[in-house]
């Protein structure tokens, strides 16, 4: 079914997160039937649990559409849907790149915030052609009018003619597809060239292999083609070509120049099929790839561990098989002398972080440790030569040590202006550096810092949150590295280094921060046969101390004939509440120790 | 008569369930005596002595408050249990019904039943004391009772005393001490109170003036100096002894050898098993035949019940029972926790040491934890 490419619109929906997104592109699905009404859940799109959990959409994911117009004519719309996290900005840009146009939804009663902005001027930057949607008038909260003014006023978008429409109630929704149609123009598409198609998302599945969702920017892409991956060099025969519908996969004979679909090709893990790069055909190649292709590089690593030792090998299984579908998730082994075998892990951030862990729990029901967050230092040793350290186990000797620098981060806070002073004391906390702040409307700033990214990865997004009630939002990017006073402090138990607990901290921070450590593990540190001297130390140089006292009593004063049994039943549970507990030398330190020690925040 | 493989003495633990009122703190099996009750259990003990057929060295007439069932049951028992020479027989007596003014318990006929061995619930020398631990009667009825055992020529006497009773005080736990040393007991079981769920106690926990377990700490070390100066010398974590004089019926608990408990709750490790009578007293009396509680008697038992004793785990013992050496894993631990002066180690043995007793859990738990 060849279907003129002037009557194809390829667009994405852009969001600040809570705009509702998903719950438009579920609309979209149902008003052009591209779903049975009872086929309907809600957020159809947000695919894993935790998307819909969360609210947050982790993963691109496209679809095609086709719409009858009010002009007569049947269209086909390709939406796709964008991750709607900082952490994933690139892939984010991936998606914008394979877009003609971008609905931009604004929820009529918050107006515009962080990602509102950040996500248009990524899609301005990729010349698309917006469409502002006022999302949510069914709110009794709403101001549809306010917010497109808000909207004429900070970004330059015309919003006269901008649907306001309820994606919750559905009122509307029309106007929002006939926008679409009017608006965003039809790809300029040459099926006569090399083929070049960009992958904006690819998916593993197991029993096609890793599906590779491409827009196909010029040439056609036909089964049985070799295709080449630009980037890696990795060929692979395509077995199949399709478009994605909102239910099923809908194969097809090709893709053309200007279309939305899948390839599949037998291909085993997803870094094979790299966001951003491009595919062509082996047998008739481009000569270049398509610009903005890079490799993602993990931000913030940190260990991971099981909890119980005997599941070293499952959680090896469940990395691997996150990896086959996420490129950007790196793992090596590490050994931890307090916590055992495990894996050093990479993330984009820590949201990135958070649902790893959270699918490790989830969706492989593990048990896991996790080691306090940390970036990439770059360590300027005295003999000329630099190191990048994300291990505090890796830190050299400090006598080795010329200078560190940290990575920075350009960082934008929206936020009400009543909240100003709250957010200043915050950045300023985080060693923030005040660059300048703009009132986007009278009562709406744009606040502007540079912050170091080792102070944001920690907790500052729930900081931010419950300093401004939840009104605030938030975006960065990473700058430049710079010069800066770094330490790394050690916790020892009873003379022993806890390896897992080590990080690398501002020499600003290092006392205030010592001093919490050692306090949350003497109130989490049971009471043992004998006293605990709790220190951490910077270098061999202690900076706090406490004292987990010896415990004095643990005795059963009876034991007759009818006890024996229950002694030996107790004498069974300590034992095995023995095992549960980590060993450091001769100390035992429980789980809910660690995990308060790295779970501190600016609360405790 | 027939010859079993019972032949072997062995103990026999009697538990007699019936209590003139149930102290806040106790959660032994007990329930107030009613006349035919008493009787048909009296009978059931009986009859069920008679089939297992046994000779035993050591009997032990626990509760609830044996004295209860009167010097006529407790000699009507006796005569159904086939005894050596040398026999132990323990009777737990209440203070009150025993040594009250008014009180007709004829120790005379239990003396000549069998009963060479008394132990008294004294808890504590101080009556405001003994009366927040619900105990009937006070300090002379105590006196009297070991005055008439003594004149029924039962020389052998066990006091009870309790360590972390509300409101005590170290002065008043060293009057109690005292107590025992003028009383003429030759053996002395000082318990910490503990808060069984299920008690009164336990329901109420929160407003009892309980001392923490600091407190209780410095308690149970002063009651260890104070026991040993007035003669009474520590062989288990709770019992003190005359030279000679230590309860050689409870010591087989503690070297893990056999014996028969009959009667309601009452526990047995017989034959290699270990198994037990609910705590139902109709059950008992009807018949209902004990609980299998698995088997008894491995390693790492014999060693937890060795190391409550202040001779310890003796290598030669261990050796002889179960034919090996003790496990270097435990060796090693114990080199350790010396260090620590938790335990003591020569060539010969591991004993936990005073302040072992203390932390006799956590010490016996780290000895086997690389054990089994």
């Amino acid at each position: 079914m060849a279907v003129s490419k002037d009557k194809i619109r390829n667009f994405c929906i852009i969001a600040h997160i809570d705009h509702g997104k998903s719950t438009l592109a579920d609309r979209l699905l149902e008003k052009t039937k591209s779903v049975a009404l009872r086929e309907m859940t809600a957020k159809l799109l947000d695919k894993m649990d935790l998307e819909r959990e969360r609210g947050i959409t982790i993963k691109a994911h496209a679809v095609k559409l086709n719409y009858l117009a009010e002009d007569g004519e049947e269209y086909i719309l390709n939406l796709i849907d964008t991750p709607g996290h900082v952490d994933f900005n690139y892939e984010v840009s991936r998606s914008l790149a394979a877009c003609e146009g971008a609905v931009l939804i604004v929820d009529a009663s918050q107006g515009v915030e962080a990602q509102t902005l950040a996500n248009t001027y990524l899609a301005l930057d990729h010349n698309l052609e917006i469409v502002p949607v006022i999302n949510k008038i069914d709110l009794p909260s709403a101001e549809p009018d306010r917010v497109a003014a808000e909207v004429e006023e900070v970004i330059g978008l015309d919003c006269m003619d901008a649907p306001r429409v309820s994606a919750k109630t559905g009122a509307n929704i029309e106007q929002v597809l006939e926008s679409i149609v009017k608006n965003v123009p039809a790809p300029e598409a040459n099926d006569d060239l090399p083929p070049r198609a960009l992958i904006f998302d690819s998916v593993y599945d197991s029993y096609k292999g890793v599906i590779v969702y491409v827009r196909v920017k010029e040439g056609k892409i036909k089964p049985g083609d070799t295709m080449r991956m630009m980037a890696t060099g990795a060929e692979f025969t395509i077995v199949e070509t399709g478009y994605m519908r909102a239910t099923l996969p809908e194969p097809c004979d090709e893709l053309t120049a200007g279309e939305v679909g899948y390839i599949t090709a037998s291909i085993k893990t997803v870094s094979d099929a790299r966001v951003g790069d491009t595919v062509t055909i082996a047998e008739n190649p481009a000569s270049e790839p398509l610009p903005g292709y890079r490799k993602v590089n993990p931000m913030v690593f940190c260990g991971v561990y099981p909890a119980d030792g005997a599941d070293y090998e499952n959680l090896r299984d469940a990395l691997e098989k996150l990896q086959l579908n996420d490129a950007a998730l790196t793992y090596e082994p590490e050994t931890s002398g307090a916590l055992g075998f495990g894996f050093r892990c990479g993330f984009l951030g820590l949201l990135h972080l958070e649902i790893i862990q959270e699918r490790l729990e989830r969706e492989y029901d593990l048990d896991l440790v996790t080691t306090i967050p940390s970036v990439v230092y770059k360590i300027h040793l005295t003999d000329g030569s630099m190191v990048e350290i994300d291990n505090p186990t890796h830190y050299p000797d400090p006598a080795h040590i010329d200078f560190c620098e940290e990575p920075f981060t350009d960082a934008h806070i929206y936020s009400p202006a009543e909240y100003v002073g709250a957010i200043m004391d915050l950045c300023q906390e985080r060693r923030g550096i005040f660059k300048n702040m703009d009132y986007i409307t009278p009562d709406r700033v744009d606040i502007h810092y540079e912050l170091p990214l080792n102070e944001i990865i920690y907790d500052f997004f729930d900081s931010l949150k419950s300093r401004t009630r939840g009104y605030a939002s938030f975006d960065y990017e990473i700058s430049d590295y710079r010069r800066s006073n770094l330490v790394k402090l050690d916790v020892l138990l009873n003379g022993d280094l806890i390896d897992a607990l080590s990080f690398i901290i501002h020499n600003d921070k290092a006392r205030g921060k010592s001093r919490k450590i050692a306090e949350k593990l003497k109130d989490n540190i049971p009471r043992q046969m004998f006293e605990i001297p709790i220190q951490v130390a910077i270098g061999g140089k202690v900076i706090a101390r406490e004292t987990v006292k010896a415990m004095r009593k643990d005795v059963l004063a009876k034991c007759y004939g009818g006890d024996i049994t229950r002694k030996k039943k107790l004498l069974e549970k300590q034992k095995e509440g023995k095992k549960r507990m980590r060993h450091f030398g001769t100390v035992e330190v429980p789980q809910e120790a660690f995990m308060a020690v790295l779970k501190l925040d600016d609360n405790d | 008569m027939i010859m079993t493989n019972s032949q072997k003495p062995i103990g026999l633990y009697l538990h007699i369930p019936f209590c003139k009122g149930k102290c806040p703190y106790c959660d032994f099996y007990s329930v107030a005596p009613q006349k035919g009750v008493t009787d048909s259990y009296v009978a059931a003990l009986c009859k069920k002595i008679d089939e297992e057929n046994r000779v035993y060295d050591t009997v032990y007439f626990g509760g609830g408050t044996p004295s209860l069932l009167g010097a006529d049951n407790v000699a009507l028992i006796l005569s159904h249990i086939r005894r050596t020479p040398d026999c132990e027989v323990t009777l737990e007596c209440n203070p009150s019904d025993t040594g009250g003014i008014n009180s007709v318990f004829d120790f005379e006929k239990a003396a000549k039943g069998g009963v060479n061995r008394i132990s008294l619930g004294l808890q504590s020398a101080d009556n405001s004391e003994r009366k927040s631990l619900g105990r009937r009667g006070g300090c002379d009825d105590v006196k009297r009772a070991i005055a008439r055992a003594k004149a029924a020529g039962i020389e052998n006497v066990s006091l009870d005393l309790m360590l972390g009773i509300p409101n005590q005080t170290k002065e008043s736990l060293l009057n109690s001490v005292e107590f025992c040393k003028n009383s003429g007991a030759t053996h002395v079981s000082a318990y910490i109170l503990k808060i069984e769920e299920g008690t009164f106690f336990h329901k109420k926990r929160e407003s009892l003036a309980l001392p923490d377990d600091d407190e209780t700490s410095e308690l149970y070390l002063a009651a260890v100096n104070a026991l040993e100066e007035a003669g009474f010398i520590q062989y288990e974590i709770s019992n003190f002894a005359k030279s000679g004089f230590e309860s050689r019926h409870n010591l087989k608990y503690w070297h893990c050898e056999e014996y028969l408990g009959i009667g309601a709750a009452a526990h047995s490790f017989a034959d290699g098993k270990r198994f037990y009578y609910e705590r139902n007293i109709d059950g008992f009396i009807n018949g209902k035949p004990p609980v299998d509680d698995g088997e008894g008697g491995d390693e790492e038992e014999y060693i937890m019940l060795a190391l409550r004793l202040s001779e310890g785990l003796i290598f030669k013992n261990f050796e002889n029972r179960y034919g090996k050496k003790v496990p270097d894993c435990i060796l090693k631990k114990a080199d350790f926790l010396q260090k620590h002066n938790l335990v003591a180690v020569d060539g010969k043995r591991i004993a936990l040491t005073k302040q072992g007793f203390l932390l006799s859990n956590a010490v016996i738990c780290e000895l086997l934890a690389n054990y089994g």
